[in-house]
């Protein structure tokens, strides 16, 4: 019961529901970026929301399978084949013993999920069989020759829950150092079409834009930070953390963005436009 | 103490000081409680927490029976030298000053169990290497600034590395993985050889 990896491709992750809590022991939150297409892979094949999965990074990814089993890719827009037979994104399809699944390169998105029936057993670290890509906790990244190890298939599948969110405006709830900038530097940063940077990981991705100025300029002491919090770097441009950002951060912040709207910066391309929309901070 | 909004799923207490923020911390540890350096940070529904924080006091740090650890150290840091010429001390003073008193965990980051510990002798207050190395062993004692730290694991660092401890500061496989998180009192001991 297990697949094995033929070609990891662009970059190729276990991932699941990651280590919430652990922050104060210095371990970050982790997990899928794109926990919607984690979650829709899943509910396909009849596993649980946050089941282990491979996230992929620009696709190119070919596994065999070992026995027959079920899987289901969620994601980004790419061909996949088995053996050659196109199957699509967003369905259940068997791979018989001997199979090999091929992902072609994303045509919309970068990021795709792989789960299948049973779900990935590899040996979980801290609770979480998640690769934290900034500590080095979880599997290795996966190479070629590696054997997944699956779970046994228990669950009926679920319908799909229908395409994700389409977002190029992120809501952000400002703060918690929004008045450490300028009021001109806030507007700045909510009126601007900020460009995603080539720079651009699981930890944070970085916007090309205009400099923010800064109204404080002091060092700010460091301060816990979570998955969607938007620093503003010494140069004055925005980073939006990912799944595998520091537990804390010397950078103010000037607003995060609201949780929903996370996973979809999972799918933004470098050269994406990305835009912020104030929404009122829950009293 | 002002309380600052962290988009829909946390709060951040905002605090006038480190001592501030530990009696918050430690009135908050069930809540899963996130230290700062001057902060404390809440994950749930915003409005959920406020009411939490509104019939919440901070906690008289006096009162609070915290783990203390002892940390023995050979004080044979490659930046001794440089830590005794920009603090004008000896090699020796150095080693009696981080001796001398109880070191208290402030906050984590970095890298998972990395503490940064605080309440040291203030003459040890040194800046960062300029030259950051690209990979500090693990057990070294690093001095940046006014704090302190053990690295828990080989990785890079820019820290003044006055020492090195066998104990084990990480651990996946212990409950919990690290020796020191946030509260920890921390005492450097020199290290028979």
């Amino acid at each position: 019961m297990s697949l094995v990896v033929e070609k990891p491709g662009g970059r190729s992750l276990v991932q699941d529901g990651g280590r919430p809590g652990l922050a104060g022991l210095g371990v970050g939150p982790s997990g899928a970026f794109d926990r919607v297409a984690m979650r829709r892979a899943n509910g396909l094949v009849g596993n649980g929301p946050d089941a282990a999965v491979v996230e992929m990074l620009a696709g190119g990814l070919a596994v065999r399978a070992d026995s027959d089993h079920v899987v289901a890719v969620a994601g980004a827009t790419t061909e996949l084949s088995v053996d050659g037979e196109t199957v699509l994104v967003g369905s259940a399809f068997p791979l018989p013993a001997g199979a090999t699944l091929t992902l072609g390169r994303p045509t919309a998105g970068v990021r795709s999920y792989l789960a299948v029936a049973g779900g990935l057993d590899v040996e979980p670290v801290l609770g979480s069989r998640s690769t934290d890509t900034l500590s080095g906790i979880g599997p290795a990244p996966l190479g070629p020759g590696d054997v997944l190890p699956v779970g046994r298939a228990e669950g009926a599948a679920e319908p799909d829950e229908g395409p994700p969110l389409d977002v190029t405006t992120y809501d952000v709830v400002l703060g918690p150092r929004d008045d450490w900038f300028t009021d001109a530097a806030v507007d700045l940063f909510l009126a601007t079409d900020w460009t995603l940077s080539p720079r651009c990981d699981r930890v944070g991705l970085r916007l090309d834009g205009p400099a923010l100025e800064r109204a404080i300029t002091d060092e700010l002491p460091s301060e816990p930070c979570v998955r969607g919090s938007i620093q503003v770097t010494a140069e004055g441009l925005p980073i939006v953390l990912g799944p595998d950002h520091p537990v804390t951060g010397g950078y103010p912040v000037i607003a995060v963005v609201v949780d929903a709207h996370t996973d979809r910066l999972a799918q933004a391309r470098p050269g994406d436009v990305v835009r912020f929309s104030r929404v009122a901070a829950s009293t | 103490m002002r309380l600052r909004p962290v988009g829909d799923r946390a709060l951040l207490l905002d605090c006038d000081s480190l001592d501030e923020a530990r009696g918050w911390h430690a009135a908050l540890a069930d809540a899963d409680a996130v230290m700062g350096a001057r902060t404390v940070l809440l994950r749930g529904e915003p409005a959920d927490l406020r009411a939490l924080v509104e019939r919440t006091a901070p906690v008289d740090l006096e009162t609070v029976d915290a783990r203390t650890v002892e940390v023995p150290v050979v004080y044979d840091g490659e930046d001794l030298d440089e830590v005794a010429s920009l603090t004008g001390l000896s090699a020796d003073e150095v080693v009696a000053a981080h001796t001398g008193s109880e070191w208290v965990a402030a906050f984590g980051g970095f890298a998972p169990g990395f503490a940064y510990l605080v309440g040291g002798d203030p003459r040890l207050q040194v800046p960062r290497r300029s030259d950051p190395r690209t990979r500090v062993p693990a057990g070294s004692i690093g001095l940046a600034g006014e704090f302190s730290a053990v690295y828990p694991r080989s990785s890079p660092g820019g820290w003044q590395l006055i020492g090195r401890t066998d104990l084990p500061t990480w651990d996946v496989r212990r409950d919990p993985p690290a020796l020191v998180t946030a509260g920890t009192r921390v005492r450097f001991v020199v290290a028979d050889r």
